[in-house]
This record gives structure tokens, sequence and C-alpha cells, in this order.
């Protein structure tokens, strides 16, 4: 289409804006490191002038950063793949249930931990139970919804049953959390905050590896959701094969949003809002250039929610799925209002 | 010939079919199958669809005009018989061939509004271009003669939620030229418009046949337009589906029973149905 070299210079901006808001977060934060500093720790070794900066850049705050990019565009992208296929604005991750599943993992080895009880209660609390718990939740749930897309002709089938069980692992939580000792739903709940200052390096890898394959799913997926655009028979009649496309995008959704609420706890709102956002910015529908802005909005959002969640200067984080719809929700609302036009 | 070779003997299969033919069916059904029972909804069709022929598909609601286009389209399966596309049968094209001989305009389908007019019409040559979809030169010429032939080239920087009902249809039309198929496929393009979007839309395709010899099949209620512009019309009714030019079929009679006879009558002096009196 003929616009897109006019849209080039908007995606750059974008990176740049990318860049500038990773550079402030990792300067500020609960001690702020002045530029210079930031620059001596990558490219300047021998000076040491402060080895504890380069301490906290390297160790903490790089991880996060990275974190934060990976979390923001992979979630936003999954949320632009649902909702082309779905051809419905509401659609997001969560809609799929694949937050939910990863919730109730996470819940039956919190809450249930207790109910194991004994020799078990040490493993079941550590870190890794909780990554390997939600991965499982997901990707069970994922499974349910590949099974019935399989099965199913209708698209909206699938949205309903993604819905279904949303609700389903919402109730089971519910109904551990009910019965379980404080100190468990505690825990819970601060899974649920979501983080991303927690990854270790090795982690961080683990994670974008899932995110760039994830990516590189839907970049082999862009003409057909294009297609998709005119609805699946359109999309048919032009030579798309529907079942094949639609397996390979309800994976690259689960593989982003899955290895992301596993490492990163269930964020909301970030899917479902950053394509509506970058519509609202970039009036393009055409994947070629969305994809590539939803992937920098989305690293975007996600990079000034963090920097909002450390309140800089205080010793205080605060937890990052409260931040994302904070600051998201009211730039959506006034976008909206502000076009009175819904673009989709 | 080299010495000593074996001698070669050609056989040369002429196949003798009349090229105008684009599609063509031979004592099809349709109906739906499932586990337990199939629903036959027609059966015993036959019939053929040539080069730069205007052909209507009427019949009362509900005998099954859509499925019979869905099974013509290869969106669904056809319980008997066999339909052919350009001398191939339609079950041993592969849906990347079929993309290149059968376009569609749909109503009532989940359009992104977001769309340009011509972006809208560019989707049209997404069975031609690369795997990401980038439009070459050639592609850009089909488009803008599909544009110049439906007459919305002035419409083409325009996003779709701007367009009226009528101006929609026309670049739904435009896409499925732009696709550049023998036959285009049109399920009640004139719905939702009123009587003169409707003659011109139904005149807009007589003119696309003329021009581009595209084979142009739509399935519509406006009989009394259908009777004037199209070449042939194939009616279909419970126990039979007939086809025939407007002056055989008004000949043999069969708009009389078409509807149930209380309200409307089939006048053969004006060849149109009129509200009886």
């Amino acid at each position: 289409m003929p616009n897109i070299p006019k849209y080039r210079g908007l995606l750059f901006l974008l990176l740049i804006v990318v860049l500038l808001t990773a550079l402030l977060n990792i300067s500020l934060g609960s001690v702020n490191i002045p530029l210079k500093d930031i620059f001596a720790a990558f490219f300047d070794k021998t000076t040491g002038s402060n080895t504890s900066f380069r301490y906290i850049i390297l160790e903490y705050r790089l991880p996060k950063v990275i974190t934060a990019i990976l979390t923001g565009s992979g979630l936003a992208v999954s949320g632009l793949l649902m909702q082309t296929l779905f051809r419905n604005p509401l659609a997001g991750p969560y809609v799929l249930g694949l937050s939910s599943g990863a919730s109730l993992g996470v819940a039956l080895v919190l809450m249930g931990a207790s109910l194991f009880g004994g020799a078990m209660t040490g493993f079941l609390l550590s870190k890794w139970s909780l990554v390997i718990a939600s991965s499982i939740g997901s990707s069970l749930v994922l499974l349910a919804v590949l099974l019935a897309s399989a099965k199913l002709r209708d698209t909206m089938a699938i949205l309903i049953i993604g819905l279904m069980f949303a609700s389903l692992t919402a109730a089971v939580v519910s109904v551990l959390a009910y019965f379980s000792p404080a100190a468990q739903l505690q825990q819970y709940v601060f899974w649920s905050f979501g983080s991303l200052g927690n990854l270790s390096w090795e982690e961080v890898l683990i994670l974008s590896l899932f995110w760039f394959i994830g990516i590189l799913l839907s970049i082999t997926c862009i003409k057909n959701l294009n297609t998709l655009l005119l609805g699946e028979q359109y999309a048919k009649s032009l030579g798309v094969h529907i079942s094949r496309n639609r397996i390979i995008i309800i994976a690259a959704t689960s593989l982003l949003a899955g290895s992301i609420t596993a490492f990163a706890g269930p964020i909301a709102f970030v899917g479902l809002a950053v394509p509506h956002l970058i519509r609202q910015v970039i009036p393009v529908n055409d994947h070629r250039i969305l994809l590539p802005a939803v992937i920098l909005g989305g690293a975007i959002l996600m990079l000034v929610c963090d920097i909002a969640a450390q309140l800089p200067g205080s010793q205080f984080t605060l937890p990052i799925n409260a931040i994302t719809s904070l600051i998201g929700a009211p730039v959506v609302i006034w976008l909206l209002v502000r076009k009175r036009k819904f673009l989709f | 010939m080299a010495p000593g070779e074996k001698t070669k003997i050609f056989i040369l299969i002429i196949e003798n079919h009349d090229s105008n033919i684009i599609l063509s069916t031979q004592n099809l059904s349709v109906g739906y199958r499932s586990k337990k029972n199939t629903t036959l909804i027609a059966s015993n069709i036959n019939l053929e669809i040539r080069e730069g022929e205007l052909v209507a598909l009427i019949g009362v609601n509900g005998v099954g005009k859509s499925t019979l286009l869905r099974s013509l389209c290869g969106v669904q399966e056809p319980l008997q018989g066999e339909i052919k596309i350009g001398g191939k049968t339609l079950s041993s094209t592969s849906s990347g061939e079929l993309s290149e001989a059968i376009s569609i305009v749909l109503t009532e389908q989940p359009i992104s509004k977001n769309l340009s007019v011509f972006e809208l019409v560019a989707l049209g040559r997404q069975p031609y271009t690369n795997w990401i979809g980038t439009l070459k030169p050639g592609d850009a010429d089909h488009i803008r003669q599909a544009l110049k032939l439906v007459d919305i080239e002035e419409l083409q920087y325009q996003k779709c939620y701007e367009l009226s009902d009528g101006q929609l249809q026309k670049v739904l039309i435009a896409r499925a030229i732009a696709q550049d198929t023998p036959l285009v496929v049109l399920d009640e393009p004139t719905t939702h418009l009123d009587i003169y979007h409707q003659a011109y839309v139904l005149k807009l395709l007589k003119n696309l046949t003329l021009q581009t010899k595209k084979g142009i099949l739509f399935a519509t209620h406006e009989i009394n337009l259908a009777l004037q512009l199209c070449d042939r019309i194939i009616l279909m009714e419970k126990d039979k589906v007939s086809i025939g030019t407007p002056i055989q079929l008004i000949e043999q009679d069969v708009f009389a029973n078409m509807f149930p006879s209380d309200l409307i009558v089939f006048d053969k002096d004006s060849n149109s149905f009129k509200i009886k009196t």
C-alpha cells in the first residue's frame, strides 16, 4: 500500500522514544544514576569510578529494562493478533484464558502447597515452581483452545470458550483463596500484582527466546493478518488457509502471553490497549506498519509504567499491574473521546 | 532421431471442450452433511457460466441460493456431482488456484472500516503478491484499472467508514475485479440499497461483463431488474433448478408459480411482478 514510507519516519521516532525511555528507566529508581555513569558502565570498564553503579545497572536495572521491553511488546503483539484474528476490538490475551490458566497454575502451587504440606512445601514455594506452574497452566488452556479451534469453524465460539475458561479458572482460584491461610494468599496476591524486576539474566534469556519465536511467527502471518481485515470468508476466497493460519496465530499468542505471564505475572491491560492506542496515533490497519508500531508502543508503555512504578527517588515499588491500567486507561479514554471515532 | 533409439509414439490428446465455459456443473447436489444425516437442498443441477455473461440466481427466501453459491465457490463440499472451473474439477483445485479463478463479493462481513478504499481494493491482489504482500507496479495497474472500471477513482483516498452503503458495495466490487479472476460471484449485492442504486449496481455488473469479459454470477431478489439486464437466469425452486435466458424462462411460464399467488402475480405483458388488485 502506497503510504508505507510516510510511516517509516514515525516508526523510527517510536524507536528513539523506546531508547530514551529505556535510558531514563535505567537512570531513575531508588538511587538515581547520572547518564555519564550509565555510559561508563557500558563502554568504559577501566575507569570503574563507581562499581556499585555498574553492579546496579548490569545486575538489576538492565535485565529489568529488557524484561519491560519484552513484556510490553510481547503482550501488545498478542493483543493485536487476537483482535485481528477474531475481528473483535475486545480481544486480548486475557480473552483466550491464557492469563487465567497461568493464574490457576500459580494459585494451585501457592495456596495448594499447604494442602500437600511437609517436605514438598519448600520446593513448591520456590520461584521456579511458580514459573513452571504458570507455564503449565497457560499451555493447558492453550491446548484446550487449540483443540476447540481445530474442531470449531466459528471463531466467535473460540472467543466464548476462552472466556469460559477464564471464568472457570477464576472460580477455582476464588475457592482456593477462600480456604488458604493468610500468608499464602498474600503471596498469591503479590504474584498477581506482576513484577518486572525479579528476573535473572538466565530467565531474561529464556523469555527473550520465547519472545523471538512468537514475534517471528507473527511476522510470517502479516500478509494473512491483512487479508483477515476483510473477515474470514474473504480471506479464504483470497487463498488463505484459515485453520492453519489460525493455529499459527494462536500459537504465537500463547508463546508470547504464556511465557510473559510465567515470568512477570498476569499483566493486564497492555495487550488490549496498546493496539488501540497505536491505531489512534497511526490511523492505519496495514500490519506491515501496525505490527512494528505495536511492538514499539508496547515497549514504551511498559517502560514508562515501570518508571512510574519505581516512584523515582523513593524506596517504594508499586505493583506494575496497577500502574499499567492507571496510566494506560485514561490515555485510551482521552484518545477515543478526542477523536470521537473508534478506528478498528 | 539417433540410430538405435527406440521409436517413440506420441499420442496427442485434444480435449474437446468449449473454451468459453468458465464454470460448469454436472448432476450437482448441494446441501449439508453432518455425522447423523444429510440435508439435501437442491439436486440435479446442470448449469454453465460462460465468458462475458451476466447470470442472476433467483429464488424465494430459504430455497438455498446461498448454499448453491457457497458450493460453487468451494466454500462448501457438494453432496454429489461435479463442479468444473476452467476445465478442472473443483475438488482437485488448490485454494491458491481457486483464489485466481473465483472472486467473491459478500454482504454483512466484519470488514475493517479503518481501511482506505485503495487499501481495500489492493487486498484483491493478495493471491499474486509475495509473502509479505508487497504490491508490484503490475498490481498497482490492476488496482487502478479496477477503480476506474467501477468509477470510484475519486474515492480512493477515503476511509471506508466515510462511505455510503452504495459506495462501499462499489468498492467491494472493485476489489473483486482487482483479484482478476474469470468469474465473479456476488451474494445479494443489492441488499440495503435504494432502487436507484440497485439498478446502478446491476447496470455496473452488466457493463463489467461487456468490458472485461468476466462471467458474473449473482444472487438477487430483484427479479424485475434481473429480467431486464441479465443474459441468463438460474431459477431455484424447491424441487428443480432451471436455467435459461429471461425470454426462455418467461415463455416456460416458470415465474407464475414462483410465489404464492395471493399477493403478487407475474404480468407477462410488462415482464414484472405486480401486486394483485
